[in-house]
């Protein structure tokens, strides 16, 4: 049965005579069969959003539904690959269609054709239960899928084959608990606004390496938890997002560009093949599913690109991997959710953004966290959920900025001033948090010692220090600070320069593993502590201290490669330590 | 056979409803008849049933109720394209204005466009050389990039844009196969002559295609006139194979137009009264500069808007800023001092600097001197403030020398003509000759090689 329309205005269409359809239903508009979703129903009649380009529909033109939500095809095929919000291959869809996007392009998600390597985890006769892996595939050099039996689906396998199968193959058949037999392929299928099945979630306890000094050893994120990066145009939102999308130390990244430039997709495209992970030393494009729904592709499927993000990063969850999703950024998803909820013409809540705004903010983000997986055998996966926010003007008195403020445990606060002057990542150390600093303190304490922490809160001290120093420098001027005042200033400004900038784009220093990040921030902290005692004995040499030679080879630490940090940090601390010793000997008078 | 259809119920400008239509759809374009026999053009922007909503992008004045004759055409509005548009001249709604013949279409192509694939962009990477030294040195622009100048009433920015349009090229690249397309939306009359008159004297005019709405032209029709412009750029770029410039001034006008035609469709107002679609608006026009896999042209644009009261946060500098890849903003403080062009060096920004310098594009040195050179700056200024109000005594020697490099730094660096063409090698030397001017510790930016390999001896 097909309904009609009635009305088109923009991407909403409203169509009567689909008194079968359910809500959410996924319908086909129009004889280019775009692809549209039922938002709401009065009697037959729905509204619905149209993820495609409404130019050209009219009343009386033909609207079909399909009879089910919105869903995403899982299964081997999804790394590497690029999509746009409603999981469409772009890359295929460059191939068939050339380089813009025509309307009523119909590509299945998962290529059908590939045959892909089946090695079974189970035999006939074993019991399974929804989630039981019940084979492998090696899906790039650097993943192996796991294939898992659907959420739902459980009985005893009958027959179950080693080979080479393409997606829709069965490879296993399985009697259900009610007596049918069931033939399973490597692809399922999952509503994307619907969260899959787990068993229990639990605390989130382990740190996510990202290899940034300022979030890993400043502002740490817990592997589950959720952050978000807020920050004016032109203050590095995307270029933190993608040090994270790199160098993060999970198993999966999920990169959703929701609304932003094609270009920094592209810039994903090309790059990422091209590094490698510093962990596995394969190519981080391995690892990686994009999901590019740029600003000038349809407003709509913006909106469904984040749930299509997030339920292909659960269906990794679920193999039991550390997966991280990227979403970039949330304030281009909320402005769809504006515009849709104004062509419906809802009663607006605050700034025209939709009542519902920070319950939808709070559903994405509840989607991650640490979790144990359904399928019986215990593995446990990780979800991060890390969104950028950009707020209008850097003001983020804003309700997208505030509703995600109220939900997230880290808050990355860019700070466009640090930006101007280079100052980069510009994380403003003041106004940023983490709240997952005491979850994660044993885990510290364990593998690093208490040193760690320590010396952390030590460095955010003198940063606090120097904010206030500063305050009374601006109305008196330097002369005005004893010289203790004047070394915190000091050490504050090596902190800044030469610890918590890090540049992106300088092989040697985008990447910091935890002990050179450790390692250096000690030699800071080991300069003010003895140049502090020195201070005490006699504070004429106060001029002297700050320009020992041992301060150059500091500034240059960072720039160490990986290999000999260890050596050149501990030759630097002894140069160091002999050329205090040297002024405090040799007096004022130097 | 097309109806015609004198069935209008209701006019309020832009805004015009029709009756009884039938197999009407959304965003096809219509035109008016009046009794006259004068013809306008008009689009639909919703269609309910058998009534259609449809926005003018003329004035209403004259059209009767009774007697206009409303036909639906078919399609959306099209842009008839050919090479031939070179040298052209045309009004916002893309019909010649210049006297010259009608432009036998190559094609009609909507003027709306696709969003490109981004699987299908090619990363925009080759070096621009403006000769302007705080663009090329530290906002370079590269080819395929979107790169807005923010400025406010009263600065110098048509002349930038001028100056950039003139001696823009791409080092090693010897084809004269560039075209510029200028859209002048709701501008006045003198301001748009002023580019013409630039082209003219460059002897670009041959090589340009010009879209003119006017001042006193009707503002709706500033929506169209953008539009206009990037489906010829689409077409000169991507099927002729032409390094495009698009020139769009002034889009705080294309964005007013947006917000009357929004607030007489009673829409709910997003902030300043634009509407909430405004971002996703700018971005299917901004979107389509670029560079495409498998096609030798490029789209390079650069849009220019005046800033209400200079302030950056304001709606359209900012959601612009959010969609382009960074900015050039021009400083009222700089030019009141003569300093031209007075681009304010630290808020500016090119995110697609990185990978159109360094080796084999500029030169080696190019990113870290940059960095040195920015964060120098900022130095240099901070010192300067707090010398105003504690006065220099107050300084320590190397904060005097951060105040001394700022001054140098803006009088010999950023201060050119607008007749000035510096070559990048220039660029990059006056650079070094002003870091010279800091002790070499604090030259943490930069890598010791380059220092030792390009920081010229201190005369002493």
């Amino acid at each position: 049965m097909s309904g009609k329309i009635v009305k088109v205005s923009g991407p909403l269409v409203v169509a009567e005579g689909l008194a079968d359809a359910n809500m959410a239903d996924v319908v086909r508009v129009g004889k280019e069969r775009l692809i549209g979703e039922i938002l709401t129903m009065t009697g037959d009649t729905a509204s619905i959003q149209v993820y495609e380009e409404t130019s050209g529909l009219g009343p009386g033109a033909e609207v079909v539904t399909t009879g089910s939500p919105l869903s995403v095809e899982l299964g081997p095929g999804l790394l590497e690959n690029i999509y746009d919000g409603i999981q469409r291959p772009l890359t295929e869809v460059r191939e068939r269609y050339g380089s813009t996007i025509a309307r009523g392009i119909d590509i299945p998600a998962l290529n059908r054709t590939k045959k892909w390597d089946f090695v079974p985890a189970v035999a006939a006769g074993d019991k399974v239960t929804g989630g039981a892996i019940i084979g492998t595939v090696d899906e790039t050099s650097a993943v192996q899928h796991k294939i898992m039996v659907p959420p739902g689906v459980s009985g005893v396998v009958q027959s179950i084959e080693a080979g080479s199968f393409t997606v829709e193959e069965p490879v296993c058949t399985v009697k259900t608990d009610d007596g049918s037999v069931k033939a399973l392929t490597m692809m399922q299928k999952w509503p994307v606004r619907v969260s899959r099945p787990y068993l229990r979630k639990s605390v989130p306890t382990t740190p996510l390496c990202s290899g940034q000094r300022v979030i890993d050893t400043f502002f740490p994120i817990a592997k589950g938890g959720t952050a978000a990066v807020p920050g004016p145009f032109g203050s590095g939102k995307t270029v933190v997002q993608h040090q994270l999308a790199k160098w993060s130390d999970v198993d999966i990244v999920v990169y959703i560009g929701c609304g932003e430039r094609g270009n920094e997709m592209t810039d994903v495209l090309m790059e990422f093949p091209e590094l490698s992970d510093p962990r596995t030393g394969e190519p981080l494009m391995k690892r990686t599913v994009l999901i590019a729904n740029t600003s000038d592709m349809p407003v709509a499927a913006r909106e469904a690109s984040i749930y299509t993000g997030i339920t292909i990063a659960e269906y990794f969850r679920d193999m039991g991997y550390d997966v991280a999703v990227i979403a970039d950024s949330t304030s281009r998803w909320a402005e769809a959710l504006r515009e849709m909820s104004g062509r419906l013409e809802e009663m607006p809540g605050e700034e025209g953004y939709p009542a519902y705004l920070a319950s939808r903010l709070a559903q994405f983000y509840e989607r991650a966290g640490v979790v144990e997986c359904i399928g019986g055998d215990g593995r446990t996966g990780s979800l991060t959920a890390i969104g950028a926010v950009s707020p209008p003007g850097g003001d983020t008195s804003e309700p997208v900025s505030q509703a995600t403020m109220r939900i997230v445990k880290v808050f990355w606060g860019l700070d466009a001033s640090l930006a101007y002057a280079r100052h980069f990542p510009a994380i403003n150390w003041l106004t940023s948090y983490s709240l997952y600093l005491d979850t994660l303190k044993p885990w510290y304490d364990e593998v690093f010692g208490r040193d760690f922490l320590q010396n952390r809160e030590r460095a955010m001290a003198l940063l606090q220090e120097e904010a206030e120093l500063q305050e009374i420098v601006k109305l008196v001027g330097q002369d005005a600070l004893s010289a203790p005042d004047r070394l915190t200033l000091e050490t504050a400004k090596m902190i800044r320069e030469d610890f918590l900038q890090q540049n992106a784009f300088v092989d040697l220093d985008c990447y910091s593993s935890y002990g050179k990040q450790s390692g250096l921030l000690s030699l800071i902290l080991t300069y003010n502590k003895l140049c502090r005692q020195a201070l005490e004995k006699d504070e004429t040499i106060v001029d002297a201290l700050f320009s020992i030679e041992a301060r150059e080879r500091i500034g240059r630490a960072k720039m160490v490669p990986a290999e000999e940090y260890q050596a050149v940090y501990a030759e630097i601390a002894e140069e160091m330590a002999q050329q205090i010793a040297e002024i405090i000997e040799g007096g004022g008078g130097k | 056979m097309i109806k015609e259809y004198r069935t209008i119920k209701e006019i309020v400008s832009p805004l015009m409803l029709v009756r009884d239509v039938e197999g009407v759809t959304y965003d096809e374009l219509a035109e008016i008849e009046l009794p006259n026999g004068e013809i306008r053009r008009c689009k639909v922007l919703e269609v309910n049933g058998d009534t259609a909503v449809v926005q003018l992008f003329e004035s209403a004045a004259g059209i009767n109720l009774a007697q206009s004759k409303v036909r639906f055409l078919g399609h959306p509005l099209e842009l008839g394209v050919s090479a031939d548009m070179l040298g052209r001249v045309f009004n916002g709604m893309g019909q010649p204005i210049d006297g010259g013949p009608e432009i036998l279409a190559d094609a009609y192509m909507n003027i709306n466009g696709l969003p490109m694939n981004p699987a299908a962009r090619d990363y925009p990477n080759e070096f621009i050389q403006t000769g302007i030294s705080t663009i090329d040195g530290l906002n370079t622009l590269v080819r395929g990039q979107k790169l807005p100048i923010f400025s406010g009433s009263g600065l110098p920015h048509a002349r930038l844009a001028a100056q950039i349009a003139r001696q823009a090229k791409v080092l090693g690249d010897q084809s004269a196969n560039f075209a510029v397309v200028f859209a002048a939306i709701g501008i006045t009359f003198e301001e748009s002559e002023y580019f013409v008159q630039e082209f003219k004297r460059t002897g670009a005019i041959d090589r340009t295609v010009l879209f003119t709405n006017l001042a006193d032209n009707p503002a709706v029709e500033r929506i169209a006139t953008p539009r206009m412009a990037l489906t010829a750029a689409e077409y000169l770029a991507f099927e002729k194979d032409m390094h495009v410039l698009v020139i769009l001034t002034d889009i705080t006008n294309y964005a007013e137009a947006l917000r009357e035609v929004s607030a007489a469709r009673k829409e709910v107002p997003g902030r300043r009264g634009y509407p909430g679609y405004l971002y996703t608006d700018l971005a299917t026009m901004y979107e389509r500069a670029g560079r495409r896999i498998s096609k030798r042209g490029s789209i390079t644009m650069i849009p220019i808007l005046t800033m209400p009261e200079d302030d950056k946060t304001h709606p359209i500098p900012d959601l612009t800023g959010y969609i382009t890849e960074g900015q050039i903003i021009l400083s009222r403080d700089l030019y009141r001092r003569g300093i031209n062009p007075p681009v304010d060096v630290l808020p500016s920004l090119s995110r697609l600097k990185d990978k159109g310098i360094g080796e084999g594009k500029t030169r080696e040195d190019h990113a870290d001197t940059m960095n040195q050179l920015f964060a120098a700056y900022s130095a240099g200024k901070d010192a300067k403030e707090l010398m105003t109000i504690l006065g220099e005594s107050a300084l320590t020697p190397t904060d005097l020398l951060y105040a001394k490099f700022a001054t140098e730094f803006e009088q010999r660096y950023v201060s050119q003509s607008f007749e000035e063409n510096r070559s990048i090698e220039e660029t990059l030397n006056l650079g070094w000759e002003l870091l010279s001017i800091l002790p070499k510790s604090e030259l943490k930016r930069i890598r010791p090689a380059y220092i030792d390999k390009y920081l010229p001896a201190k005369k002493s």
